[in-house]
């Protein structure tokens, strides 16, 4: 399928999705979907870098709470801009912080990339619980108008965008994976060393991975003052988003655009459905336990366990033994 | 800010303390992230453990809390032998530890911290023991006892430790696993049950340094997370792997905590570790006596 109608039939899906919810006309379901189609965003926007080019985030939670105090600082700055304007200054700013952060560390291996994101994620953490004028430790109320024009509650149109932006970022997933850019991003994810000796430019490649990676995290960040109303640096930089947007692509299959939103839309309902039913710290647990079980069971994901088990089909180089494994220094 | 020699020596000395308690803790890290290549980033996470099993064992039976967290020396080992067996057998064997593992420790991070949420709740919690709340002088210097005492025991672990991997049999394969598993087996000598001692030990030491956590303060379960980072710098600039160099480095970052949150206030100080992480790595990635 051509990129351009894929778009238009992702937008079709969206379109249908927001109109079934207006004819359901239960405002919870604006308020539960908005953020399943946050998490579409996220995990999409995750697996960018960790699916694609094997290289683990674990400051999502950072990325997207600077799109979110972006919209703060905006807001206090200026005069209330629409959100898509936030969401565009929401992406900038986590866009830059990515390649910040990329052009610091990506000359790491893996698990020193990895710790370091965290270590960046407490760092930004620490600037803003300091930094009084978006709130500081104390925390920022934005308030968002009760209603709006043709739609009616506020959270509905939210509930709107965020669902355009989860269209944006599966659409642009795929166009990446279809793309020379993707190719290199696999190369980079299958082995970096030869594919720099190919004449691949890894680190190029990697900056631009981070970057699209944090702008879109800072887009799904930045409608979310909007959303909660009042924002808070504990909660906004907890663990939750950081683990969600890890999880979701890894339970989904983190090698195509499909993964992620599998695993969005699947895990995204259940802790809403299980926050409703049971409780919030239950439904962390499920997330915990749904993570470690899919990595070990099933590495792949649910799209492995489709190809392995409906198609047939060879999953590829993953659960083949890696060449060299054993070798001293190979493990990173 | 007016500057006094008291306040810069105290939070010296103090730096210094908390430093020695830090090396406890990254000890177990430095044997598994710095030996055997497993980044265990779920290590606090048993270290909070620790911490409430020898809460619950001081509340409900008035156990010191140093001895109750070595009664559970064995339970811990044997934890950490057996997630090094399930991370064996689910990806080093298949070669994907990269990735998966390191999500698999994440995920064992989240697990631990939410089941004891949902266990303990999310009040602090405390220990009594005689040496929590004297205080002994000395001139200016004051040691409280509810951080010298942990301090002294976690000199003796790293001793201990580092005795173990330069002079007995299995440390020293401990280190000849890191370098060539290939020539171990040469040897005859199994190098996954090496690394399951390894990794067994690593985690006994968490349930050691949990009992110091919770003499030093009162702990909630997330306060974990705030050791992520810290022990991670520490390994790194330590050198990764070597003992006396977790030691110099946990204390140079506790001195300069301690620096900071006397002359900058506390809610800075968490920037500081993270802060030295990323510039070691950005800068020096084989850390200050890298091997």
């Amino acid at each position: 399928m051509r990129s351009d109608v894929f778009f238009l039939v992702c937008l079709g899906i969206g379109a249908a999705v927001f109109a079934a919810a207006l004819a359901l006309g239960n405002d919870y379901l604006f308020f539960a979907g908005y953020v399943v189609a946050q998490y579409v965003v996220l995990a999409t926007a995750w697996n960018i870098l960790g699916g694609y080019c094997g290289y683990v985030n674990f400051g999502s939670a950072a990325f997207f709470a600077l799109g979110a105090y972006a919209t703060v600082a905006l807001h206090e700055f200026y005069e209330p801009l629409p959100v898509p304007a936030l969401i565009v200054g929401g992406g900038v700013v986590s866009g830059v912080v990515g390649l910040g952060m990329g052009y610091l560390t990506l000359r790491l291996r893996g698990a020193f990339f990895a710790i370091a994101t965290l270590a960046l994620a407490v760092v930004l953490q620490t600037l803003v619980v300091n930094w009084d004028y978006v709130g500081g430790s104390r925390g920022a109320y934005i308030m968002r108008p009760e209603t709006i024009a043709p739609l009616g509650n506020y959270v509905r149109y939210l509930f709107l965008v965020m669902l355009f932006l989860a269209v944006v970022a599966v659409t642009a997933a795929r166009v990446i994976e279809r793309s020379r850019l993707g190719y290199g991003f696999a190369t980079i994810r299958d082995d970096e060393l030869a594919a720099e000796a190919s004449g691949v430019p890894t680190l190029r490649l990697k900056l631009v991975a981070t970057a699209i990676s944090g702008a879109l995290m800072g887009m799904a960040g930045a409608p979310f003052p909007y959303y909660i109303g009042f924002l808070q640096p504990s909660s906004t930089f907890g663990l939750d988003y950081a683990v969600n947007a890890i999880a979701m692509p890894l339970i989904g299959g983190t090698t195509t655009w499909v993964g992620p939103l599998i695993g969005a839309l699947l895990l995204g309902s259940l802790q809403q459905i299980a926050t409703v039913t049971i409780s919030s710290a239950v439904n962390l647990l499920i997330v915990g336990f749904l993570l470690v079980g899919f990595v070990i069971v099933a590495p792949n994901g649910i799209v492995g366990l489709q190809r392995q088990y409906i198609q047939h089909k060879p999953v590829g180089l993953v659960g083949r033994r890696r060449l060299g494994a054993d070798a001293p220094g190979s493990a990173s | 800010m007016i500057f006094s020699f008291d306040l810069l020596v105290n939070a010296i000395v103090s730096g210094i303390l908390i430093g020695g308690f830090y090396a406890a803790v990254t000890a177990g890290v430095s044997l598994s992230f710095g030996i055997l290549d497993i980044v265990n980033i779920a290590h606090p996470a048993f270290v909070i453990l620790g911490s409430y099993l020898a809460y619950v064992l001081n509340v409900s039976l008035g156990l010191d809390p140093i001895l109750a967290s070595i009664v559970m020396l064995p339970a811990f080992y044997a934890l950490g032998a057996g997630i090094y067996q399930v991370y064996y057998l689910s990806f080093e064997k298949r070669g994907q530890e990269s990735l998966r593992g390191l999500a698999f420790f994440f995920g064992l991070l989240f697990i631990t911290e939410v089941t004891l949420v949902l266990y303990f709740g999310v009040d602090y919690r405390y220990v009594e023991a005689r040496y929590i709340g004297p205080t002994w002088h000395l001139g200016p210097i004051d040691l409280p006892l509810r951080i010298l005492v942990p301090f002294l025991v976690s000199l003796l672990l790293i001793a201990a430790l580092e005795l173990m991997l330069t002079r007995s049999f299995i440390g020293r394969a401990m280190m000849a696993v890191a370098q060539d598993q290939l020539a171990l087996r040469l040897l005859a000598i199994d190098p996954i049950r090496v690394k399951r001692i390894a990794f067994g030990v690593s985690i006994a030491s968490a349930s050691l340094a949990g009992a110091f956590l919770i003499i030093i303060q009162p702990v909630e379960p997330s306060v974990g997370r705030e050791y992520i980072g810290r022990v991670f710098a520490i390994c790194v600039l330590g050198g990764m792997g070597s003992l006396p160099g977790t030691l110099i480095a946990a204390m140079m970052i506790g001195i300069f905590e301690s620096l900071t949150a006397t002359f900058y206030g506390p809610s800075w100080a968490p920037a500081v570790s993270f802060g030295f992480l990323l510039l070691t790595l950005a800068v020096r990635p084989a850390g200050l006596l890298g091997r």
